[in-house]
């Protein structure tokens, strides 16, 4: 029959371009939207934010890519470069992991400083970089964050911070969980100053970074679904042995019990960040 | 007790007999009253607060309060605060603050509770708060470390002048079994964990991480209570008086250089 026929040359065309992308794929052109399972072109996404521009699905970025969606090209000035990772509890093979992250990754540690403008505001910048330890704090997070509150304080200037965490870093030990306080001191001394301080969380901040300086803004923002919370949905799991409802600890969970201001799509976001800016000068 | 193991100290921190907050407060202070409730949700039982005076002094008290049997285990929920048991230490403390009295605070808990009510009331935001407040509290502040110090739910009620612990307590960023399972994929390594976290009193002198030391008797501080209250007691009583001979600015500062240098 020919239906049959053409239904027949449409799936062979069908296999012959899934074969093609998956080839593709393995090249790294494409990538598969873990949401709607769309392939989407590389290219394309991050043309698009690093959004699915089939389901709105926002994609976890990189510090690089966050800065250059957010701040006017050419005005970032990199601070706190100099701050590297301590290994206070010699941790076996911990610096060997970093040195590998490091190549990979080509930053230095989880979170990148500066000053820099958005539209045009002068603004501290401080953006964490999930691909680095899941954008864990140790001594070099904690230490850059405190440098960019501190830089804020003296040129009596507004601080944005990036959110992405899995919390503290477990190979520092208790020096990662002292980083909590010390950005936390940090944090009140800025209000002191009287200086505006917004926190945007992005997929996932959890742990202590949740329970320190992501939540002391005094304006909190987050990006569509992202995962926000103290303890890891696992170990609530473990913990309430059942499963967690759909949704639970999404930013849309946390705007609806009352802990963040507002929900920002990644394309409203430089220009939210602005206006909020020009609000509190 | 040269020769005790980081996973001996661990068992030591978490008998049952071992004294809790509240054996503390009532052998050190006279006259301690209980306050209850964080004014907003519930009272959470798992932290104890209240008035008390010492030597004359009056003082805010604090603590994270376990049981020492199920039957008061439960009701404590292992001393496993959910946010409106720090909210309530907020209140307490602010309390303090305004009334000029010192805040002394007795830090033992596995680590915050990690329930569903606890997520949905904000326990992050709750242990964010307590922590960026005290670093401003214009009142001498005395941490103490009497068992489990676990993660930031032990960081919560140990921003301070002074960070003490006892002998045979442990102050890390999660138990041994969470660190042996995220690192090592095995929580049955917890042991090995424990000699490699640097949890133990000594380690986090060496570290600058805590000021002072208070010796135990052999055995655990159950053994010679009274030696431990006394020692106890007069540790706070002289840091308490030092720590008011300093101007409100100068107690600041250096609190807030005692956690910029880490
Ligand atoms: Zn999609």
């Amino acid at each position: 029959m020919i239906i049959d026929k053409v239904k027949k040359v449409n799936e062979k065309e069908e296999k012959r371009i899934k074969n093609e992308k998956a080839a593709d794929m393995m090249i790294g052109k494409w990538v598969k939207c873990d949401k709607c399972k769309e392939i989407i072109y590389k290219e394309e996404l991050h043309q698009n934010l690093s959004v699915c521009p089939n389901c709105g699905k926002h994609f976890r970025l990189s510090a690089r890519r966050r800065i250059k969606q957010i701040v006017d090209e050419g005005t970032f000035q990199e601070i706190g470069k100099e701050i590297t990772t301590n290994d206070p509890l010699h941790f076996e093979g911990y610096l060997k992991k970093i040195e590998g992250l490091k190549e990979k990754t080509k930053i230095e540690e989880a979170v990148q400083c500066g000053i820099c403008e958005i539209e045009g505001e002068r603004a501290v910048l401080a953006v964490m970089d999930g691909n680095f330890l899941m954008g864990s704090m140790g001594y070099a997070v904690g230490e850059r964050i405190t440098l960019s509150i501190e830089t804020a304080i003296q040129n009596k200037l507004p601080l944005v911070i990036f959110c992405v965490s899995g919390g503290a870093r477990m190979q520092e030990g208790i020096i990662s969980l002292m980083q909590m306080a010390k950005t936390s001191a940090a944090i009140a001394k800025l209000k002191e100053a009287g200086l505006f301080y917004l926190s945007i969380l992005t997929d996932p901040t959890t742990g202590g970074v949740t329970a320190s300086f992501a939540s002391l803004g005094d304006i909190i923002l987050a990006e569509p679904k992202a995962l926000i919370g103290f303890a890891g949905p696992r170990v609530i799991e473990q913990t309430i042995k059942q499963k967690l409802p759909e949704g639970f600890q999404s930013a849309e969970f946390l705007l609806e019990h009352g802990f963040i201001d507002k929900i920002v799509e990644r394309k409203d976001m430089k220009a939210t960040i602005a206006k909020l800016i020009r609000l509190h000068q | 007790m040269g020769n005790i193991t980081a996973w001996e100290r661990v068992e030591l921190a978490r008998q049952l007999e071992r004294p809790k907050a509240l054996d503390y407060i009532e052998h050190i202070f006279d006259e301690f009253i209980e306050l209850h409730g964080d004014r907003n949700f519930a009272d959470d039982k798992a932290i104890i607060g209240g008035i008390a005076t010492l030597e004359g002094i009056p003082v805010t008290v604090i603590g994270e309060q376990k049981g020492k049997n199920a039957k008061e285990n439960i009701e404590r929920n292992f001393g496993m605060p959910n946010p409106e048991g720090y909210r309530k230490a907020l209140r307490l403390m602010k309390q303090a603050e305004k009334f000029h009295r010192p805040i002394i605070t007795f830090i033992d808990t596995p680590g915050a509770y990690p329930g569903m009510g606890a997520e949905e009331r904000g326990q992050g935001e709750a242990i964010a708060k307590n922590i960026m407040e005290m670093s401003q509290l214009k009142v001498p502040i005395i941490c103490i470390v009497i068992g489990e110090g676990s993660s930031g739910g032990a960081l919560a009620i140990a921003v301070g002048d002074k960070i003490t612990m006892l002998e045979n307590a442990i102050y890390s960023i999660l138990s041994p079994e969470g660190f042996a399972s995220i690192l090592y994929k095995d929580a049955s390594k917890a042991k090995e964990a424990a000699q490699n976290m640097k949890i133990t009193a000594q380690d986090l002198k060496k570290l600058g991480v805590i000021d002072d030391i208070i010796k135990e008797p052999k055995g655990g501080a159950q053994e010679d209570f009274e030696k431990v209250i006394k020692d106890l007691k007069q540790y706070i009583l002289k840091n308490i008086k030092q720590l008011q001979k300093c101007t409100k600015e100068k107690l600041l500062q250096q609190r807030y250089e005692k956690f910029r240098k880490i």
